[in-house]
């Protein structure tokens, strides 16, 4: 029988969730690495026993470790995350020039097919590579150097690389910074471009501008590379040609703000967000916790409330925080600023909570085990 | 032989216990210590002072023999109590909420 485990990053360290096919009985394993923060936790899809995870704190800096073992043990590998070429500078919160300095890896992106590459995209928003399974790691500085770099401004956040998907069919990456936008390299990493045509975000002086936008995540299914779907800071949008443009799918929405947006394993339409009152609140609409699903690849959708809080509700769900495992039906995971990981077994039909009072929630991947 | 008294994250990260000891090859400076301290022990480099630059991590602090060490230039000789052993030098990190 399959089986299933969800690594959750923590404000306070990293816990992993197993169970068997069923998904009713959960083991919780954890804290690990208490007391620091884990933005992301990321197993690799062809060796799953191996999982990497970004460790940090603001004492001492970010490290990098990694299991061979599916996470009973750790070892730290590589954590000097070197920009490649001469300091350059993106622009500071005041718009003056600042220089970049690494701070924290946000987002771990193992390779689908070899277990010792993996991406790391990291704040101050830049891309890194290592092959040697994270012992050593090269910036793909082509990103930064591709002519927009110095306009590129911190969100609230933080100026975070946050998005990598990979799809190495065609050599493509995508990746998205909060707030620069999205980019995408049809080489494998050597050169890169904006891909931000349709986006519409009106904090800019232009909102309709090529470089700016508050992109807060990206999502698309394995088998249907060229649709992406975007959680923007406002709106939900979508595009069928790899980016090439984008249309905003938001339809009947309660509010289009959020940060999450994941895709069903088996139907590449049917598509899932929380969205959250607003960038001023982050927290749900009414107090009541709500996924919303489309089965059309937007416009039209669907409140998902059974088994969610829907009152009293005052948590937020970050950017990382929202994954699915492949086993049929498909389930749906998701983590709170409020310690509780939810999952649904049946696609977003009825939710539970497999873990509640964790640390504040800062990511959560699902594998699917043999 | 120098003692040292790390911060708790980071002897979790090395696995040690209680004081940690070494054995400096030169003149007993900050910059040696932390280089002996990152050769014997791998997961800590980078945690005391920033890879690229250099410097001491502004939420860590050097303290020997009652007096703060932070501020002065990591290549400046060490008091000759903790070069000697007789006292040890803490690393201390900033305490602070949440």
């Amino acid at each position: 029988m399959s089986r299933v485990r969800v690594l959750a990053g923590t404000r306070k360290g990293a816990f992993i969730l197993t169970a068997d096919g069923s998904r009713r009985d959960w083991d919780i394993s954890g804290p690990h690495f208490g007391g620091w923060e884990i933005y992301h936790l990321k197993g690799s899809p062809a060796e799953p026993n191996r999982i990497y995870a970004s460790q940090s704190s603001g004492w001492v800096g970010q490290l990098i470790q990694r299991s061979d073992d599916g996470g009973r043990s750790w070892g730290a590998v590589g954590n000097e995350f070197a920009y490649d070429g001469e300091t350059a500078t993106h622009q500071w919160y005041d718009g003056t020039p600042h220089p970049f300095e690494f701070k924290r890896v946000w987002h771990l992106e193992p390779a689908p097919s070899d277990p010792d590459t993996i991406y790391a995209g990291v704040e101050d928003a830049a891309l890194f590579r290592s092959t040697d399974g994270g012992l050593t790691w090269q910036e793909l500085g082509g990103l930064r150097r591709q002519g927009s770099s110095a306009r590129w401004q911190p969100g609230a956040g933080g100026l975070c690389l946050h998005t990598v998907l990979l799809d190495p069919r065609q050599d493509r990456i995508s990746v998205a910074i909060s707030a620069a936008g999205a980019f995408r390299s049809d080489d494998g990493g050597s050169t890169w471009r904006p891909i931000n045509r349709g986006l519409r975000s009106d904090f800019l002086p232009a909102p309709e501008a090529e470089i700016g936008h508050c992109v807060h995540r990206l999502a698309a299914h394995p088998a249907r590379p060229q649709t992406l779907y975007m959680q923007k800071h406002w709106d939900v949008m979508r595009s069928d040609d790899a980016g090439e443009s984008w249309y905003e799918v938001s339809g009947n929405l309660p509010v289009d703000f959020g940060f999450v947006i994941e895709v069903h394993a088996h139907e590449p339409e049917t598509i899932y967000v929380v969205p959250i009152k607003s960038d001023s609140e982050h927290y749900p609409p009414d107090g009541a916790l709500r996924v919303w699903r489309s089965r059309t690849g937007g416009h039209e959708w669907e409140p998902l409330s059974s088994g969610l809080p829907q009152s009293n509700c005052y948590v937020n769900v970050l950017r990382e925080a929202m994954a699915v495992d492949s086993l049929e039906p498909c389930g749906i995971y998701f983590g709170t600023t409020g310690g509780q990981v939810y999952a649904s077994r049946d696609g977003g039909d009825h939710w539970e909570a497999i873990v509640r009072d964790l640390p504040p929630v800062l990511s959560v991947e699902v594998q699917t085990l043999p | 032989m120098i003692r040292v008294v790390l911060p708790y994250h980071l002897r979790t990260l090395a696995r040690v216990d209680g004081e940690v000891r070494l054995e400096l090859g030169g003149p007993a400076t900050l910059a040696a210590l932390i280089d002996a301290l990152e050769a014997r022990y791998p997961h800590l480099r980078g945690t005391v002072r920033d890879p690229f630059t250099g410097r001491r991590r502004p939420f860590l602090r050097f303290f020997a023999c009652q007096e703060d060490l932070s501020h002065q230039p990591l290549e400046a000789l060490l008091p000759e109590a903790v070069s000697s052993g007789a006292e040890p030098l803490l690393i201390v990190a900033a305490v602070a909420g949440g």
